[in-house]
């Protein structure tokens, strides 16, 4: 390893650092309005289900697809999938404000919105 | 392209080919789409410092469109395709410049995979949420630089000249 290769290393990860906390600044919530998940399918918005009732459905897509999202002790998160890779089946339930899950095989992206903060830990996007 | 070089390509595809399904076989369940540990990459590596560009990028296209169609789907062909053209764009240039060794090579490509495929899976899923799984993907893909570039450095010093075939 030369010097460059070093000092490269430590510019990538001070950059990723400082985006990290950026993201975790800049998302302070608007509190007041209640909870919600959005599902998005190819980018456009699919439905909207409030974290503070516990709802299991399953969302049809296209060529026979569907995720089933499941919200349950106000936090989201899909029981099922067709797809294959199964990422989203195994993400960790979420319920902060700009948590994410997403399956890309189906095109489906889930979002909370004015959600609480995530005071917890960044590294569970 | 002489007898040596297709049949030296074509070990290098195999082999690529072969580290993408075992790492499809070990998959990272970390909850990031597009996390991967980036094996094939340690081939490409190789083959960039030891068969040249060229045949190196042949190689990456080669590696991506084979692996998209046995193991994937178009979807993540696409998103791979994007990740692999890019690192190796910036991979190529990094090399040129002659400021880095073979593992700042690396992570560069490693950095580069994935902000080429969280790119365009941002353009098809057309939200700008998946930005914040960007900063993790960026630190996974320089651990996984740093790894692959020392072990592809090592690979190189000691069989590297074998391939001498430019």
């Amino acid at each position: 390893m030369k010097k460059n290769d070093i000092i490269l290393i430590i510019c990538i990860l001070v950059v990723a650092g400082l985006v990290i906390a950026m993201t975790r600044f800049t998302n302070q919530t608007k509190n007041g309005d209640e909870a919600v998940a959005v599902v998005t399918i190819d980018g456009i918005e699919y439905a909207r289900y409030p974290l503070d009732k516990d709802v299991t459905e399953t969302i049809e897509i296209s060529d026979n697809n569907y995720n089933v999202i499941s919200i349950h002790d106000g936090q989201c998160e899909i029981s099922d999938a067709s797809c294959p890779d199964q990422i989203c089946v195994y993400h960790n339930p979420i319920e902060n404000n700009g948590q994410t899950i997403v399956c890309l095989p189906n095109r489906l992206v889930v979002t909370i919105e004015n959600g609480s903060d995530n005071d917890i830990d960044g590294a569970t996007y | 392209m002489n007898t040596k070089k297709v049949a030296y390509l074509g070990l290098f595809i195999a082999l690529a080919f072969v580290l993408s399904y075992v790492e499809f076989l070990l998959p990272l369940s970390i909850g990031i789409p597009g996390a991967k540990i980036g094996l094939a990459n340690l081939v490409v590596m190789v083959a960039l410092y030891t068969i040249g560009n060229k045949n190196a990028f042949l190689l990456s296209l080669v590696r991506v469109i084979l692996v998209g169609l046995t193991f994937g789907n178009l979807a993540m062909m696409i998103y791979s395709m994007a990740g692999a053209m890019l690192s190796f764009l910036v991979m190529i240039i990094a090399k040129r410049t002659k400021l880095f060794s073979i593992t700042g090579v690396s992570v560069l490509g490693g950095v580069f995979h994935n902000v080429g495929q969280i790119l365009v899976a941002m353009l098809v899923l057309d939200t700008a949420s998946l930005i914040y799984y960007l900063p993790f993907l960026i630190v996974i893909g320089t651990i996984s630089g740093i790894v692959i570039g020392v072990i592809s450095g090592m690979i190189t010093a000691r069989v590297g000249r074998l391939f001498d075939i430019k």
